[in-house]
């Protein structure tokens, strides 16, 4: 699974849903594989208003990537910097989880993710 | 008519077939009317300044099967959209579903790679339930609508959690009913995810859903209208009629 994704998921327990540490969920024990996707700056560009930065900067430690900056780059900084839109593009749509966990802070339980596929099924005493 | 995505090595034993219901679901989203409606939406403004981006719409399809669909609005994503700048993905509770929507994004996509959008992952699960609530712009559902006296249950052998099982006939059985079965009105599934909408869409959201005639269209949209003043619920895409009444149509959900 991308790490784009990880930003558009949360704990899939109902009562995790309103708090604020069932997102984003933390990677676990990740296998990371790298896609080689061409790069769209401009669909890069006009993703940067609807990321969590704050989200995505935590993701991207967990996984072992060097540290993002706090805020995110403007759209114009992206533009001007080559080699910050490609490590970016590597990042959210090349960099692939394919075996590992994924942790909820709140609850705790762990969703597998496994040949790419994160399973959010929950067992019954959870439903 | 934008070509249709391969299915060929999608396992139909236990994986929904491409039908009516799913060709209804293209035919709609790529109808005029719908582009209109989702370039007006989503579509990149200009002002006087020029241009002004527009974060990409994500685009859910929940429980794809085949990927027939979701495959289909990714590949084709600059035509419905107006850009290729689309975020797609799926939730399905069925395994081998995410791994044939997987393969069937990738196909079509490389089929049309002057107009897809980037497909980003199927996800296991149970309807909305691992999306972060307020993300989904566009969600679409093609649900279990057949009316049956119960939904369908889980068979003695399976085990909790999931996993990688050997493929028995029950097993098989069981994953291809949750793709039809609905339990009372086929609306017992449906109603669950009509219920989470107004969690699950982004305030731009909007969704697609199919529904029969037996599933009562009228009332449904009635509900769905009943969530408050902005919301709106109409018929936009049909089979055409038979034998008096409408067979199967599709409603669009949004608020205005």
């Amino acid at each position: 699974m991308k790490v784009l994704s990880l930003n558009f998921l949360s704990c899939a327990v109902k009562g995790c849903k309103s708090s604020s540490d069932s997102y984003p969920l933390h990677p676990k024990d990740a296998e990371l594989v790298q896609d080689d996707i061409e790069v769209n700056a401009q669909l890069l560009i006009n993703l940067l208003p609807r990321i969590d930065w704050t989200a995505l900067t935590t993701t991207a430690t967990e996984l072992g990537f060097p540290a993002l900056p706090p805020q995110a780059p403007t759209p114009e900084e992206l533009e001007a910097d080559e080699a910050k839109l490609k490590d970016l593009h590597h990042l959210l749509m090349e960099t692939q989880i394919m075996e590992g966990k994924l942790v909820c802070a709140s609850c705790g339980h762990e969703y597998a993710v496994r040949e790419g596929i994160a399973n959010f099924l929950l067992p019954s005493h959870l439903v | 008519m934008l070509p249709t995505p391969d299915t060929s090595h999608v396992e139909f034993e236990r994986i929904y077939e491409p039908a009516e219901d799913s060709f209804l679901l293209l035919d709609t989203l790529s109808s005029a009317a719908e582009a209109a409606f989702l370039r007006d939406r989503f579509g990149s403004r200009s002002d006087a300044a020029g241009p002004a981006p527009v974060p990409p719409p994500f685009v859910v399809e929940i429980g794809p099967g085949s990927g027939v669909v979701i495959g289909f609005i990714n590949a084709h994503a600059s035509v419905i959209f107006g850009s290729r700048d689309v975020l797609t993905a799926a939730v399905d509770v069925n395994s081998h579903a995410c791994r044939a929507t997987r393969e069937t994004a990738r196909k079509a996509a490389a089929d049309n790679a002057a107009s897809h959008g980037m497909y980003l992952d199927a996800l296991q699960g149970d309807l909305v339930a691992p999306l972060r609530p307020g993300s989904v712009d566009v969600l679409v559902f093609n649900p279990p609508y057949v009316p049956t006296e119960e939904l369908p249950r889980q068979p003695a052998a399976d085990h909790e959690g999931g996993g990688d099982k050997q493929p028995t006939f029950d097993h098989d059985s069981y994953l291809l009913s949750l793709s039809y079965a609905g339990g009372r009105d086929g609306m017992e599934t449906t109603d669950r995810l009509i219920d989470a909408l107004p969690e699950t869409l982004s305030p731009r959201g909007c969704a697609y859903v199919l529904l029969c005639a037996q599933n009562r269209p009228e009332e449904v949209k009635e509900r769905i209208r009943g969530f408050g003043r902005q919301w709106r619920a109409e018929t936009v895409g049909s089979s055409g009629k038979k034998a008096g009444w409408e067979k199967l149509q599709i409603i669009r959900i949004w608020r205005e």
